[in-house]
């Protein structure tokens, strides 16, 4: 029998062959589709698990998102957002399936799963600690943000506003409007969740969306900042007393429609450029537009960071002066209409770059990244996005802005005792629909040390939007708070 | 010469306690981040129930298996360890007390086997008295009331009071003695071959009846208790035995061709046969697995695993109670979560380890019936580990069957301590060493076969 014997003992040995073979299949080469099955509630009970870091800001002094030990055996760690609105859509929000703003985008940071944190898990793993992840400190300024939502929410519009470091790029302030309270999506059940969200996302007011960085719009007349920098640097002999034609009203080549000034008001036939910005009129703008021409204009623009792809970490929607559509409509293009579309942002960035010298700084929301222990293990280096434009042009356009606050249409921007430099924006929209208001500044012009985009968006309440009369006043406020006074 | 190698035993029971003390401070570490309180006491009962275990191995049966034991203790007290973490988890029906209490009674049954069967040669006058038993054993659930013998849809219980005893894992071991009894008895005749039909020799028709009969069994088992597992269990240790005893792959491919056609039959008629097939192919379809009594515990077995990956969550830190019956059927993939495949392997290789000193001493056996049984019991362990373990990693359709000493459930643990019993009985009949000739004619005809 032990022939037969023999034969039994291999096909033993081959049914623990196949058993072995098939879980080091199922343990190996299935295993990640396995984990990540959306049935295998594993991995959203992991995400509870965690200790992630925390999400700061004003160098880790301003909590914006804290992890709660409930000691809860399924849930034991839950998200909460102390300060609520004002950051909402930069901080984001830690849900059951899914995240948005900082907490996605630092994710593998927050959460310890970064390469960098790798020996720092094994030595939890090994201790039987739960994972902690490292924390975030952003570049923002909690109390301009608060200052820059309160102002906006108070105008009961929509809106955005963003504030810049203009040497560095940090951002200290991204704020949108309107906003909502996190919390209720950092809840763990998935259902209450998903009731909260649906109610946001078919809110008409698209609370969701980040206005500062998800839309772009038409910019108006902060653009004629942008194509005074295309005019200036066009032919070296121009500055700010250069004395340009300026039209009540200019015929557009090609079509049988003029293009007025603002409220039809006059600009007196010939002005300096620092006059033509004061006073905002619309036909010098468009005529130097229409002398540089559609390329050098884009080129411009470009160079102040237009369709240049950005993450701050945060995706930015591309902003695009549109089109080649002829001469008629570079005319427009030039005063911020037509198919030019920028995000506040963008804006926000061109004043940065004017208080700057010229050098465009890359935006950026993290100031730096510590370790669970505390310790600092990266921080983000200030990094040039361009020379939009050369130090001489900034500071000429930096004279003509000055006009702007000084005797034109920004006066409600001005700060006692410190020089500010700005341009109002009122956009049309839609024939028959009220206007967007924009407003951008930095200060002090001296030694810049904010730099500031303000955008109401238009169709909100009431018709009254202008940049110098809704805008701007915001501004001041946030230029305030950053300058601390 | 084989020697005792009683020191290697008890140097080997030590360590297979101290892996289980490991693993039971580990669910304690996991769960709780501390070592659990009962840990001193719980190491001290299962260190004294193995040296009791070996104790009475060392006097009744000198010259066994020194491996067996610990292997079997090992595995045991790993499936301990998970259901004492399920138990944890709190999941309904997990109870670490019930299995420790169980694995104390299992080897007080080894024990008394051990005490009691002198000789396993007895076994073969009971023949037919086992056989006897080990149908009426099997078929009391398929008479009694559904109320008092079925859970979850298999009618394999019986039920009385708060007591529930699977009589087929008690079954199993009488159908084994009785299928070595009457196999070499009968060997002889099965063996003739009959027509040749291309390169096999089938067997003569009149000599079907047996197999015929069995055949008949095992799906009359299958229709009435709605139990593929053991069906499939039973007939396949019949079959291999008669294979060992015949040396004829005829019988083999008859006994294959038989179960696969009845079983296909049977699925034609019986609606829960073909489920259980479409689950195994379609495992991942979202329709099956919402369906009642479709994929949902297969597939929560699969996440387990796949979220254990290759070293496991480690202990105390996995979601077994998201997997229905984990601490039962299910409980070698809740090991697969937190052990890992590491773990998952080593598990596997214990079993095989234990599958491999039986069959040797099946090997080193002298006699035939012996050889039959050892064969035999060794063949139903790996086959039944095959059946279970292969159904819940999806290698083949789930059929429900407990996973030797690690799953919850007495009858089950006290049946294949007795089977353990029985292959240390024999082991030590193998190596013992014959009377030594009162002539000193040499080594010549010491052994024979």
């Amino acid at each position: 029998m032990n022939s037969t014997l023999k034969r039994v003992s291999v096909a033993c040995l081959l049914m623990f062959g196949l058993l072995m073979a098939n879980v080091t299949y199922i343990g190996t080469v299935k295993a990640d589709g396995l984990r990540s099955d959306s049935r295998n509630v594993r991995g959203f009970y992991a995400r509870y698990a965690i200790d992630r870091g925390w999400i700061t800001a004003d160098n880790g002094k301003t909590t914006l998102a804290k992890t709660v030990d409930t000691g809860d055996k399924t849930y034991r760690f839950e998200r909460e957002y102390p300060l609520g609105k004002p950051f909402t859509h930069v901080v984001g929000w830690f849900a059951p399936e899914s995240a948005s703003g900082i907490e996605a985008a630092m994710n593998r940071y927050l959460d310890g799963s970064h390469p960098d944190l790798v020996v720092r898990r094994a030595i939890d793993m090994v201790s039987g600690k739960p994972a902690k992840g490292a924390s975030v400190d952003l570049t923002l300024n909690s109390k301009a943000q608060e200052i820059a939502y309160k102002d906006l929410a108070g105008t009961g519009k929509r809106g955005a506003v963003v504030a810049l470091e203009p040497k560095t790029g940090k951002i200290l302030t991204m704020v949108s409007v309107p906003s909502y309270d996190p919390n209720p999506l950092a809840q763990v059940n998935k259902a209450k969740v998903n009731a909260a969200y649906n109610k946001l996302d078919k809110d008409d007011n698209k609370p969701l969306l980040d206005r500062a960085i998800d839309l772009t719009f038409a910019p108006g007349s902060t653009f004629k900042t942008v194509t005074s920098a295309a005019f200036l640097s066009d032919d070296t002999s121009r500055d700010e007393n250069t004395q340009v034609d300026a039209p009540d009203s200019l015929p557009l080549p090609g079509t049988s429609i003029s293009l007025p000034n603002y409220h039809g008001e006059s600009c007196g036939g010939r002005a300096t450029l620092v006059q033509a910005l004061t006073i905002s009129c619309n036909t010098p703008f468009a005529i130097m537009g229409m002398d540089v021409g559609y390329d050098k204009l884009k080129e411009q623009a470009e160079k102040f960071g237009v369709g240049q792809p950005l993450e701050i970490p945060l995706n930015v929607a591309a902003s695009n002066i549109g089109p080649d559509e002829g001469k008629a409509a570079l005319a427009k293009t030039a005063i911020g209409q037509q198919s030019n579309q920028m995000t506040p942002l963008q804006m926000a960035m061109v004043a940065a770059g004017i208080a700057n010298q010229g050098t465009v700084m890359k935006p950026y929301l993290v100031n730096k990244i510590m370790g669970p222990d505390g310790a600092e293990i990266d921080g983000t280096d200030p990094e040039e996005l361009d020379e939009a434009v050369t130090p001489e042009v900034a500071g000429e356009l930096t004279k003509m802005m000055i006009g702007v606050i000084e005797n034109g249409t920004g006066g409600a921007a001005r700060l006692p005792g410190i020089t500010v430099a700005g341009k109002t924006g009122t956009a049309e929209t839609l024939p028959g629909k009220p206007s967007h208001a924009w407003f951008i500044s930095f200060a002090p012009v001296e030694d810049p040390k904010v730099a500031v985009a303000v955008f109401v968006e238009s169709g909100s309440a009431g018709n009254d939007a202008t940049g110098g009369a809704v805008a701007a006043p915001i501004a001041h406020d946030v230029m305030q708070a950053v300058l601390g006074r | 010469m084989t020697a005792k190698r009683r020191g290697a035993q008890l140097g080997m029971l030590a360590f297979a306690v101290l892996i289980v003390m490991g693993a039971y401070a580990g669910v304690g570490l996991g769960i709780n981040g501390k070592v659990p309180s009962g840990m001193l006491g719980y190491g001290l009962g299962l260190g004294g129930l193995m040296l009791a275990a070996y104790l009475v191995l060392a006097k009744w049966a000198p010259w066994a298996d020194p491996l067996l034991l610990p292997l079997v203790t090992l595995v045991n007290g790993i499936g301990l360890v998970m259901i004492y973490r399920i138990e944890l988890s709190g999941q309904a029906g997990a109870s670490a007390t019930n299995q420790l209490m169980w694995t104390a009674l299992g080897v007080v049954m080894f024990s008394a086997t051990l005490i009691v069967l002198k000789d396993h040669r007895t076994l073969q006058r009971l023949t037919y008295t086992a056989g006897f038993v080990g149908v009426v054993l099997m078929a009391i659930p398929a008479l009694l009331p559904g109320s008092l013998s079925e859970v979850q849809g298999a009618k394999i219980w019986i039920r009385i009071g708060g007591f529930s005893i699977q009589p087929g894992e008690f079954a199993k071991l009488a159908l084994v003695v009785f299928f070595a009894g009457y196999l070499v008895a009968k060997r002889d005749v099965l063996a003739l071959a009959g027509r040749r039909l291309l390169f096999i020799d089938l067997p003569r028709a009149r000599d079907l009846g047996p197999v015929l009969i069995t055949w008949g069994f095992a799906i009359a088992t299958l229709v009435l208790e709605k139990d593929l597992g053991t069906s499939l269990l039973l007939f396949g240790a019949f079959i291999a035995m008669l294979y060992i005893a015949t040396q004829r792959t005829s019988w083999v491919l008859i006994g294959i061709l038989l179960f696969v056609g009845g079983a296909f039959l049977a699925g034609q008629v019986f609606s829960h046969v073909e489920a259980r097939f479409n689950v195994w192919l379609h495992a991942e379809d979202p329709a099956l697995y919402d369906a009642g009594g479709g994929s949902y515990q297969l597939m929560q077995g699969m996440f387990a695993m796949g979220s254990g990956g290759i070293l496991g969550t480690g202990l105390g830190q996995g979601h077994p109670r998201l997997i229905p019956l984990s601490f039962s059927d299910f409980i070698f993939t809740a090991a697969g979560e937190e052990l890992g495949l590491t773990g998952l392997m080593a598990i596997l290789m214990v079993y095989a380890l234990i599958v491999e000193r039986g069959l040797r001493t099946s090997l080193a056996a002298r006699d035939p019936f012996t050889k039959l049984l050892a064969g035999g019991l060794s063949f139903i362990l790996a086959w039944q580990i095959f059946i279970i373990v292969g159904g819940v990693t999806r290698l083949i359709p789930l059929t429900g069957l407990v996973t030797p000493f690690m799953s919850a459930g007495g009858s089950a643990l006290l049946a294949n301590w007795m089977l353990i019993a029985l292959l240390v009985r024999m082991s030590d009949a193998a190596r013992r060493p014959p009377p030594q000739a009162i002539q000193d004619e040499g080594l010549t005809q010491v052994m024979q076969r």
